[in-house]
């Protein structure tokens, strides 16, 4: 390589490392902040502590947001994976007329604004006579999270050879048996990939949420927001570094779960 | 596929597959948006009040009072600025990655997938942290007797664009990263046998052919950023909402539906346009190639 290419390559890795920096710094102070023991939730650090964490455990507004959310998470996601396989295999198992219209409506949610989106349910449920409910919640996430996880399943499905479902029909097996033994194992790193994604969109979602929520009942995000509005308060640098571990562990777990699926399943099939 | 002949059953077959996913697409987002265009010609009562005589009022006043207006414009130029920063800061990022000869490449695409597990409100109010009064920029300067009072740096425009960039960079790199991986280096090496310096060859070949991840990673930033307005309640001051608060006051405050759907769907044209606009040079699919992965 010649200097002026390696100046310009230095260049260039000092800039990625310091956009790195710009991700996490904001990340690592909130954890740092979590274990401050002054009363304030800012720096100067006064010492290591955990009070804040167990404050946490004690603030029923803050365990009912969670439990919440972790109920519409867990639907969501369940409801999500199994429509967003459906839609996948028809998209990329069959050709029909109107795929396109089909296609370009899926990631529809993905290009909307989350504010039209949650005006937009919102004012459909007032329109049938309802009061927000916890099913607008759940319809609203699962609208939100759907597209995700078509994308997901159909990219991995593409690469699924149709042969071997093929060979299988061809042993007798019916659609079902088919997708059962055949398919499904092979799509399902990219299923898991779905369930997660689903979980932590619905688990992270504020700007519809606000919208949809039913009046009295919050959601972790919409939770915290609420918190925020009346001060920085150390709880809350508490609660964001617990959900940080959480949803950063989750989707890890989930990874390496599935990563050890394959090699058995790639163990068995050798 | 061995072709077999389709009976009736097999044409229908992918629409069964389908119901499910079309149904909830047309009932959550089809007819709402329709709802919406309809509940723009209502006229206002009082709060929560509002008479279906269809006229063309809230358009009226919508086109006619700059108050609404301003917000449109600082919205875009807000956006417009997030976008083309995230692309300047993350076009090398992305660069590197894809011509790093690091061995585990995968590590630094983790980690820039790792941000978007996050909570989002969590992430954004970290800010607070780094550029607050108390933050890590006050703290420091002051200790190093650099500054006496606090520099204001909360609640400003720029703290609203700063949280923004932080949400959307992640987005902007793996669209760059995706189109740049998938250039062939034969191409590159041809440039530079030719007689091409290193900045030639990549003015010349890279980045043209990098554009589509760069035009995708700058749609989709400014669409978000523009419709985005968690980031500038937490991190902005009351004259930096941009037109998500305006929406979310007038619906959620005011309780007049018909003006916060005039609003929203102004917001939804507004962005459909852009995104056409981008569809047609670009083609829609390169934005969700770097979502897909």
């Amino acid at each position: 390589m010649t200097g002026e290419g390696r100046g310009g390559w230095i260049l260039i890795k000092t800039l990625t490392v310091l956009v790195y920096i710009f991700m996490f710094a904001p990340i690592a102070v909130v954890l740092i902040l979590s274990v401050n023991s002054s009363r304030f939730g800012g720096f100067p650090m006064a010492g290591f502590s955990l009070q804040w964490y167990a404050k946490l455990f004690e603030n029923e507004a803050v365990v009912r947001a969670f439990h919440t959310s972790l109920w519409i998470g867990v639907l969501t996601a369940v409801v999500c994976t199994v429509l967003g396989t459906m839609a996948a295999l028809a998209l990329v198992r069959y050709e029909f007329p109107g795929k396109q219209w089909v296609n370009a409506l899926i990631v529809g949610p993905i290009l909307v604004p989350e504010t039209v989106l949650g005006v937009g349910l919102l004012l459909a449920n007032r329109w049938v006579g309802l009061k927000p409910n916890y099913g607008l919640l759940l319809a609203g996430h699962i609208l939100l999270s759907l597209p995700y996880v078509v994308l997901i399943v159909q990219a991995r499905l593409i690469g699924v050879k149709r042969v071997f479902e093929e060979a299988a029909w061809s042993l007798g097996a019916n659609r079902w048996q088919t997708f059962k033994e055949i398919t499904m194992p092979l799509i399902m790193p990219a299923m898991l990939a779905g369930l997660l994604l689903a979980f932590t969109i619905s688990f992270d979602n504020v700007s519809a949420s606000v919208f949809w929520r039913p009046p009295g009942v919050e959601t972790m995000p919409t939770e915290i927001l609420g918190m925020l509005k009346v001060s920085i308060s150390p709880e809350i640098n508490a609660l964001g570094a617990l959900m940080i571990l959480i949803t950063v562990g989750l989707p890890l777990l989930g990874g390496a779960v599935a990563r050890l699926l394959i090699r058995r399943q790639t163990a068995t099939n050798t | 596929m061995a072709v077999s002949v389709l009976t009736a059953g097999e044409r229908r077959r992918p629409w069964y597959l389908l119901a499910p996913t079309l149904l909830a697409l047309i009932f959550l987002l089809l007819v709402p948006i329709g709802i919406m265009l309809v509940y723009t010609f209502y006229t206002f009562k009082t709060a929560g009040v509002e008479t279906a005589d269809f006229n063309p009022g809230n358009w009226h006043e919508f086109f006619t009072d700059p108050y609404y207006r301003g917000f449109l414009w600082k919205t875009a130029r807000v956006a417009a600025i997030t976008a083309l920063l995230c692309a300047l800061m993350g076009y090398p990022a992305a660069y590197c990655i894809a011509m790093t000869r690091f061995r585990h490449k995968w590590l630094l695409l983790l980690l820039l997938i790792v941000p978007f597990w996050i909570s989002f409100t969590i992430r954004t109010f970290s800010w607070i942290h780094i550029l607050g009064e108390q933050g890590v920029i006050n703290v420091t300067l002051k200790s190093l007797g650099l500054i006496s009072e606090p520099l204001q740096m909360l609640y400003t425009e720029g703290a609203v664009i700063m949280g923004m960039i932080h949400f959307l960079l992640p987005y902007m790199i793996l669209n760059v990263y995706v189109s740049l991986d998938g250039i062939d280096r034969n191409l590159v090496s041809a440039a530079r046998s030719l007689g091409c310096t290193n900045w030639q060859a990549f003015r010349e070949v890279t980045l043209p052919l990098s554009l589509p991840g760069l035009g995708a990673g700058l749609l989709l930033s400014f669409v978000l950023a523009a419709g985005s307005y968690v980031t500038p309640q937490i991190l902005g001051g009351r004259s930096d909402s941009l037109f998500g608060n305006l929406i979310f006051d007038t619906i959620m405050r005011e309780l007049n539906w018909p003006m916060g759907t005039t609003l929203s769907v102004v917001l939804l044209a507004l962005l459909g346009v852009v995104s056409v606009i981008y569809s047609r040079y670009m083609g829609l699919s390169t934005i969700f190639k770097g979502l897909s992965r």
